[in-house]
Order: structure tokens, then C-alpha cells, then sequence
């Protein structure tokens, strides 16, 4: 077992999600199509009904639609990790993830490079994004568009962590309504992506703990600074944190004596 | 016929939560050899794959493939097995090429080697010609030639199939048994094929019997023969079984 093995195994990995991204055009859009409608239909809704203050890392008082762009970015990146998540449901279910369970290289290692490979397949999301939005002036400084790919990069393994984690507990894919519910639709909107932390201390206290403490908002804040060249230290170890815990504990579900793997039971003779 | 042992299973046993699926089972495969697990469905036979191919960890009893612990030497055993799974575990978007050579890149082989790899499995199953194709094009014969050509490409020590053929028509299933059958006799490969198809057994073979997870008879098909005292591989199976059909 050498090096060699590790680097052909991931980029395997990588070439196979990216190439299936590509190909399949209809979840491209659909990618794109959502916070393309946040942005240009609910943000120019909601421009005239919400203030916003100058608020760090703005220097200035800026449009909804600014604010929003960054959350947006969050959001491309927790339907795509919740994405990845349903994929690999799909693919236990239908059988294609076991050829990569079976081969030979320890399960942290291939269970890294498909969040590896997803968190490469929302970035490119991320930046179409970023592109349109700057043809309609939402603009962010050039070097912004620089920085923010090392908060992307670890956003994105932080939320596709996560759904790696609930890929490990989810049995069946028609669970994968739950998710939805319980999972993505509270962390949305109960973070910063939509309206900043002040808003909500206006109407509750508890909602604006929930928010601070919430894992999403912690990544679109760090998304939402690096765009505008600053390093917010905070969100980053929040992030980071986040990632470790919730890798680790995929990587214990998907452990065939320890997780819920091992607790499932086997169909067919 | 070399005795090299390539499978070994001792004592093995396994549980979803109060419900025995595999209890106490012992069986070896020589290099070789082709095993038949013949079983009824709920048998056990999909469980014990899972076993060998620690998608489940063994909790009770032992599993070596060619030396190698399957639970503590993970990765060594796997890296000397082939397997086709029952369901089709190819990705149906992507071209034949393309499943085959993703497999070669997960046991780290270089792009030079896994084209020349490929290109004999696939001429050997005559599928050469249609590696451009993507697998949802397929029809379930050739998809399952894919899938043999697929397990090969690392040369393994030891094939796994379970039930490989179902579902398919008579000349698809013909050509599969056979050539597994050549890779045993002339590749020196230890061959375990789960099925219920009686008609799949060569007279050379080597026959386990499970049921409700345990090993009724294990042998030569002439010892299953004798110890049943039955005339025919069907009469046998329906007395270990107890009447349930195969």
C-alpha cells in the first residue's frame, strides 16, 4: 500500500463526482436555479422591508442583495453536501457504494476524498454563482473572490460532513424527507445567511442564540468576510470544529463494528 | 488441484440485533476450486458476503482470505479479492470504460496498466467492442460481464459472486458459468458463487449447503450425494433443506 494508491484511489473519487456533476445537467441548474430565485426574486422582495445597518466586514451601507449573496453561497453548499448525503443513501441502497467500501484503502481515506470530491463539485457551483451575480452589480473587491476559497473549501467539507453523518443514520432514501424538514429548512433559517444576528435579537433571544451557535451561520459568516478579504477568526475554529466533529463521527457510522452499519440488517439470501 | 487454502471460515456466527443469521459456520476454499453456496433465500448467503467483504465486522468467529484476518488485515484481504455483488453496483450514467477504470484507480493501479487490464478482461468476455458505451445502454447479461471483468482487474486471489445470474436469459447464465468455471480450473482462482440454481453445478465442484444459517453438508458433489443418500444435487438439496425449494 503506497502513496501512489492513496492519490489514484481520491482522485478516482474526485474525477468519477466531478465527471457525474457535469454530465448531469438537470442538477446543475437546479443548483443554480435556487439561489438565483433567493437572489433576484426574495431579495428584491425583502430590500425595501428590511434596514440594514453598517455591520463589519461592510463598510458602507450596502443592498440586500449584498447581504444575502454570501448566506446564498452557504446554501449552494448545504444542498450540495445534503445532496451528497442523499447519493450516498442511494448509491448503499442500489448497491454502487460498497465497490468503494470493498476496496482496499482504510474507510477515513475513502469517505474523505468523496467529501473531497463534493466540496469540489459545490465550489464550482460557488463560482457560477459568484459570476452571474457579478453581471447583475452584485459585486464583491476582486481579491475577495480570492480569499474566499479557502472558506469555501472548509465550509464545504464542514456541511458535507454533515451530510456525510446523516448518510450513515438515514436507512431508507424515503427518509430523506426528514432532512429536509428537520435538518435544512432550521438550519437556513435559523442562522445569519438571511438576516444579520441584531435583527433577530429585535424579536427573540433564544432564536438569536440558536443562530450564533448554529454551525451554518458560523460558515456563511467566514464565507462572508474572506469575500470581502478579512479573516474572521471566530467562525473559522467554529467551522473547523464543526468539521472534526462531524467527520469523526461519520467516519464511526460508517465504522462496520462501531456504527449503524453494523446495525442494519442484510437483504437477500 | 494446488491444496493452498485461499478462504477460510471458522466458527463464524452473526446476529441483526436477537435474530441469528449465521451460526457456527465452518468452511475453506482451496485455490482452484469452485464452491457453490447453495441456499435458499434467507439462508444466510448474502449475510456471509457481507462478512467476508467486512461490510459487517465479524463479531464471532474468523474469516482469513489467504492468510490474511479479514477483521485485522483488512485492507491485505481485500486487495486479493473480486467481487459481484447480487444487485448491479455499476454507475449507470458512466461508460463501461469509465466504472472499470474508477475501479482500477481504488486498488491504485497506474492508468497504462489498468488500460491494458481492461482491454484483455474485456476482450476475454467479448465486451471490448462496447466499452464506450455507457452501462445503462446495457442488457443485464452484458452488465454482469462488465461486473466479472470489473472483479478481475486486480487480480484477485479469490471471486466472490452472489448469484450473479438471476434474472437473466439461458445463454447469458450459460456463458457466465462457464466461464467462471475456466477462471477456477485454468487461473488457479478459488471461486465462491452463491446461488439457488441447481443447474449452475459442474460435476468437479465443491458444494456447501446453507440453510437458515447453517452449513447442512459441505464436500465434493459425491459426498453430498452420499450423505444425503439422494440420487440427484436436487433430491439432496430438498432433503438438507427440508423441502424447501431451491
Amino acid at each position: 500500500m503506497n502513496i501512489l494508491h492513496y492519490w489514484r484511489a481520491m482522485w478516482g473519487i474526485i474525477g468519477r463526482e466531478l465527471w457525474r456533476f457535469v454530465t448531469q445537467r438537470e442538477r446543475f441548474i437546479s443548483a443554480l436555479v435556487r439561489p438565483l430565485i433567493w437572489l433576484f426574486v426574495f431579495a428584491a422582495g425583502f430590500r425595501a422591508a428590511l434596514g440594514l445597518a453598517i455591520t463589519p466586514p461592510y463598510e458602507t451601507y450596502i443592498l440586500y442583495e449584498v447581504y444575502i449573496t454570501p448566506g446564498l453561497l452557504g446554501m449552494i453548499q448545504l444542498f450540495n453536501g445534503m445532496q451528497s448525503s442523499l447519493s450516498m443513501v442511494y448509491d448503499r441502497e442500489m448497491g454502487s457504494m460498497r465497490i468503494l467500501l470493498v476496496s482496499p484503502l482504510p474507510r477515513w481515506f475513502l469517505l474523505l476524498s468523496k467529501l473531497l470530491a463534493g466540496t469540489g463539485v459545490s465550489i464550482v457551483q460557488a463560482y457560477v454563482f459568484l459570476a452571474i451575480a457579478r453581471s447583475y452589480d452584485i459585486e464583491a473587491p476582486w481579491q475577495g473572490y480570492l480569499w474566499v476559497l479557502p472558506a469555501l473549501v472548509l465550509s464545504g467539507l464542514m456541511l458535507g460532513a454533515l451530510g456525510l453523518l446523516l448518510s450513515s443514520f438515514i436507512k431508507q432514501l424515503e427518509n430523506f424527507a426528514g432532512v429536509m424538514n428537520f435538518v435544512i429548512f432550521p438550519m437556513f433559517f435559523m442562522s445569519t445567511a438571511l438576516y444579520p444576528l441584531w435583527k433577530l435579537q429585535e424579536s427573540s433571544e433564544l432564536l438569536t442564540h440558536l443562530a450564533q451557535y448554529n454551525p451554518f451561520s458560523q460558515a456563511v459568516e467566514l464565507i462572508r468576510f474572506a469575500l470581502y478579504g478579512q479573516f474572521n477568526q471566530t467562525a473559522f475554529v467554529f467551522t473547523l470544529s464543526a468539521f472534526v466533529i462531524f467527520m469523526l463521527a461519520a467516519i464511526l457510522g460508517y465504522n462496520p463494528s462501531k456504527g449503524m452499519m453494523a446495525r442494519k440488517g442484510g437483504a437477500g439470501g | 488441484m494446488s491444496e493452498k487454502i485461499a478462504l477460510s471460515i471458522d466458527d463464524l456466527s452473526f446476529s441483526y440485533g436477537g435474530k441469528k443469521a449465521l451460526d457456527s459456520i465452518d468452511f475453506k476454499i482451496r485455490a482452484g476450486e469452485c464452491t457453490i453456496l447453495l441456499g435458499p433465500n434467507g439462508a444466510g448467503k448474502s449475510t456471509l458476503f457481507s462478512l467476508i467483504t467486512h461490510l459487517y465486522d465479524t463479531h464471532q468467529g474468523h474469516i482469513e482470505l489467504c492468510g490474511f484476518d479479514v477483521r485485522q488485515q483488512t485492507r491485505q484481504a481485500l486487495a486479493l479479492l473480486g467481487v459481484v455483488f447480487q444487485q448491479t453496483t455499476l454507475d449507470m450514467d458512466l461508460s463501461v470504460l469509465q466504472n472499470l477504470r474508477y475501479h482500477a484507480s481504488l486498488h491504485g493501479l497506474s492508468r497504462k496498466v489498468a488500460m491494458q487490464r481492461i482491454q484483455k478482461e474485456l476482450e476475454q468476455l467479448n465486451m471490448y467492442d462496447r466499452r464506450f458505451e455507457k452501462i445503462r445502454q446495457l442488457n443485464g447479461g452484458h452488465r454482469r460481464r462488465v461486473e466479472i471483468a470489473r472483479a478481475l482487474l486486480h487480480k484477485p486471489k479469490v471471486l466472490l459472486l452472489d448469484e450473479p445470474t438471476v434474472g437473466l436469459d439461458v445463454p447469458s447464465r450459460q456463458s457466465i458459468v462457464d466461464y467462471v468455471h475456466h477462471l477456477a480450473a485454468n487461473e488457479n482462482m478459488a471461486v465462491l458463487w452463491a446461488s439457488h440454481l441447481i443447474d449452475e453445478i459442474y460435476p468437479n465442484d465443491h458444494l456447501v449447503v446453507l440453510h437458515k444459517g447453517q452449513v447442512k453438508a459441505n464436500g465434493s458433489v459425491n459426498d453430498v450425494l452420499q450423505f444425503s443418500q439422494s440420487t440427484s444435487i436436487k433430491e439432496a438439496f430438498y432433503q438438507l433443506t427440508q423441502g424447501e425449494q431451491a
